[in-house]
């Protein structure tokens, strides 16, 4: 493997948090995110998916230190972003951008289109002053505004052209990684689908790599190259998008796939199946999944599997890969 | 249905404009007298508007559907359409002011809500038609365990005594699968995980055997593992109870998991109306169409996807005519003059013009 073939690998990457509190005496930390490892190409789209805290959107924020991971290297071309100073990092920032869930409350209410889309701009003096309107005018008509919506406030909008005000801000800087951190889960199925079709439309024009994060398994297979599914801070399974619909091997992958509803009515499968609803806290040196998975066996409650390749760049943590 | 202006078998010949060449007044009024007695829920021409400062909310518009004894009805639709306040209004839980109910009639069991006195209406909320909603966690009080909670349906409603209040809140955690019960009957709330949760906030909606189940959004708050689950759950409660559900959700996908009959609302009105297998298989309106091709498909090679262009109507500004024109790619000129609901056949009703070119 050709290393500069990548533009971004994590490596091992963990964040933990400790209960704060005086009286607080429980010191076992939460492991939101523990030790993942996963690398994208130029131009690729990796989708991470998982259900409520398995700790996706903390893997995403941490992969571009807008928290600090506990642990791991994070390299963006090669250059680890862990270890780097403030200053450097502001000028790396330009190169990655994140797109926000809630579009409602990733905007400031008191700013103008022209202030959120441009403030990037500014702070990096790229622009000022009529350049600066013009370029966002511009920016603007590429994600589908009008070019004359500069003067507006965000509640102005709608919740499908507020995150494409979104959109045009993490494009300002030219960007070449995009986190988007659920950006379609808060919309409407019909205006879901126009964001879809734009952010595909500006990753071919831009040349854009995405990290997509999302709990939706129907959009992280329409918009990925591959697909990393995420249980409890680990990544369980791994593999190009096509191969791990056509062939899940993680347990949890199969229920997860198993779980989406279907709209065709002729093909009505058997329902998923789960021992238990919650997840508990592991005591030990256990498989995070065995208390829930319908194959566990007793291995599984001694010793957590590695995630191990099984062939075409397909990766599952599991003992018993059925 | 009585809103049809104009309708026709599907074997029939073209029509011409709207509305239509005959009407069949006469036919749905005959076959009304046959099935008054086995419906359950007659909802005819409910118009709800608030009124707000800014103006008119015209929020429900003519929106008539029924509910027969032990059948799922799906209420889809996006954000906005009207489907909840159309589920709130079956209990009159509607603010009013600033909404009113400004005509048609509910009909529950062949009586109407609307004249009921509060008092009255307090015996049929929770008793005979119940409702679970989105978020449990908001809906469940968090001082009071889920025992106590289901309790106080039970004594209030049933009239049973302390002992066998719990008995039965027990029985209802049981067979909402809740492991333990016993124990988990002096849980609060927040000790629960959001699918336990809900399966609790069921407990307590069926435990005075309701006959109609109003499920607003059951599923979107939770994981589509649990999502699975809950509704499996629900489905099988309802077949044994024998009680009917009506199902409000933005995700198609959940109707075509649970629902016998669907009907798709769009800005206040029902835009497409039948069973499942008709709005399914063969619907025949363009909105409905744009719905279903918005969403990713598993099995499709990847390519855009088809959405419908545009946003919305604000619900104060909506425009003439078929309020989806301005969206539609089937959209005429004769679009903006009117919103005539067609007979597809039997009882699949589309609120389009040009139905049989669709879709």
């Amino acid at each position: 493997m050709v290393q500069n073939n990548f533009l971004i690998q994590v490596r091992d990457l963990k964040k933990y948090f400790y209960k704060e509190g005086f009286f607080s005496t429980d010191k076992k930390p939460i492991r939101a995110v523990d030790g993942i490892s996963f690398s994208i190409r130029k131009g690729e789209t990796l989708g991470l998916v998982g259900e409520s805290g398995c700790g996706k959107t903390t893997a995403g924020k941490s992969i571009l230190r807008l928290i600090e991971p506990t642990s791991g290297q994070v390299l963006f071309k090669g250059q680890d972003i862990l270890g780097l100073h403030r200053g450097v990092l502001r000028a790396l920032r330009l190169r990655m951008q994140f797109i926000f869930q809630d579009p409602y409350e990733s905007l400031n209410p008191r700013m103008k289109v022209e202030e959120i889309v441009g403030e990037g701009l500014e702070v990096h003096r790229i622009a000022r002053g009529k350049e600066k309107s013009r370029r966002v005018s511009e920016l603007l008509k590429k994600v589908g505004l009008h070019p004359q919506d500069t003067q507006r406030y965000p509640h102005e909008f709608s919740g499908g052209q507020r995150q494409r005000i979104g959109i045009a801000r993490a494009i300002s800087l030219n960007p070449e990684l995009i986190v988007a951190d659920e950006p379609v889960s808060a919309l409407d199925v019909s205006i879901q689908a126009q964001i879809l079709n734009l952010l595909m439309d500006l990753r071919d024009q831009l040349g854009l790599t995405y990290l997509f994060i999302s709990h939706d398994l129907r959009v992280v297979k329409y918009i990925s190259d591959r697909i990393a599914v995420m249980y409890m801070g680990k990544i369980v399974e791994m593999g190009s998008s096509e191969d791990l619909f056509k062939r899940p091997l993680h347990p949890y992958t199969q229920v997860l796939l198993k779980a989406i509803p279907n709209l065709d009515l002729s093909q009505k499968r058997e329902r998923p199946f789960l021992k238990e609803e919650h997840r508990p806290l592991p005591s030990g040196q256990e498989c995070l999944f065995q208390a829930r998975c319908p194959h566990s066996r007793e291995k599984c409650q001694t010793e957590e599997p590695v995630l191990l390749d099984e062939g075409e760049d397909h990766f599952v943590a599991c003992h018993f890969v059925s | 249905m009585p809103s049809i202006q104009g309708s026709e078998g599907e074997d029939s010949e073209a029509p011409g404009l709207w509305p239509g060449s005959f009407t069949l007044t006469f036919v749905t009024d005959l076959m009304k007298q046959n099935l008054q007695k086995s419906l359950l829920l007659e909802v005819r021409d409910l118009t709800i508007h608030f009124f707000t400062e800014e103006g008119v909310v015209r929020a429900v518009e003519n929106v008539s559907f029924e509910i027969y004894p032990g059948e799922v009805l799906g209420l889809v639709g996006e954000s906005g359409c009207g489907k909840s306040v159309t589920g709130l209004s079956l209990l009159r839980l509607i603010p009013i002011p600033p909404g009113r109910i400004v005509s048609g009639d509910i009909l529950f069991d062949g009586r109407s809500l609307l004249p009921l006195e509060e008092k009255e209406m307090e015996k049929v909320r929770g008793n005979d038609i119940s409702m679970i909603f989105q978020e449990p966690m908001t809906s469940l009080n968090p001082v009071f365990t889920i025992g106590d909670q289901i309790m106080e349906a039970v004594i209030l409603h049933q009239g049973l005594d302390k002992t066998e209040a719990r008995k039965r809140a027990i029985e209802m955690l049981d067979r909402v699968k809740i492991p333990s019960p016993e124990k988990r009957i002096d849980s609060y709330p927040h000790q629960l995980s959001g699918g336990m949760r809900q399966r609790a906030m069921i407990a307590m909606a069926l435990s005075c055997q309701p006959k109609l189940l109003i499920a607003d959004e059951p599923t979107t708050a939770l994981d589509v593992t649990i999502q699975a689950q809950v509704l499996q759950l629900l489905k099988e409660i309802q077949m044994e109870m024998g009680m009917s559900v009506m199902l409000i959700t933005h995700d198609l996908g959940v109707v075509s998991e649970i629902a016998d009959r669907v009907a798709v609302m769009y800005a206040g009105r029902i835009f497409e109306y039948g069973p499942i297998e008709a709005i399914f298989g063969k619907m025949r309106n363009p909105y409905t169409r744009g719905l279903m091709s918005s969403i990713p498909q598993l099995a499709e090679k990847k390519g855009r996807l088809n959405p419908i262009p545009g946003q919305v109507p604000d619900p104060m500004n909506l425009p003439a005519g078929c309020k989806f024109h301005p969206r539609c790619y089937m959209m005429i000129e004769d679009c903006k003059k009117g919103e005539p609901m067609f007979q597809v056949n039997g009882d699949h009703f589309s609120r389009c013009i040009r139905w049989k070119e669709c879709c």
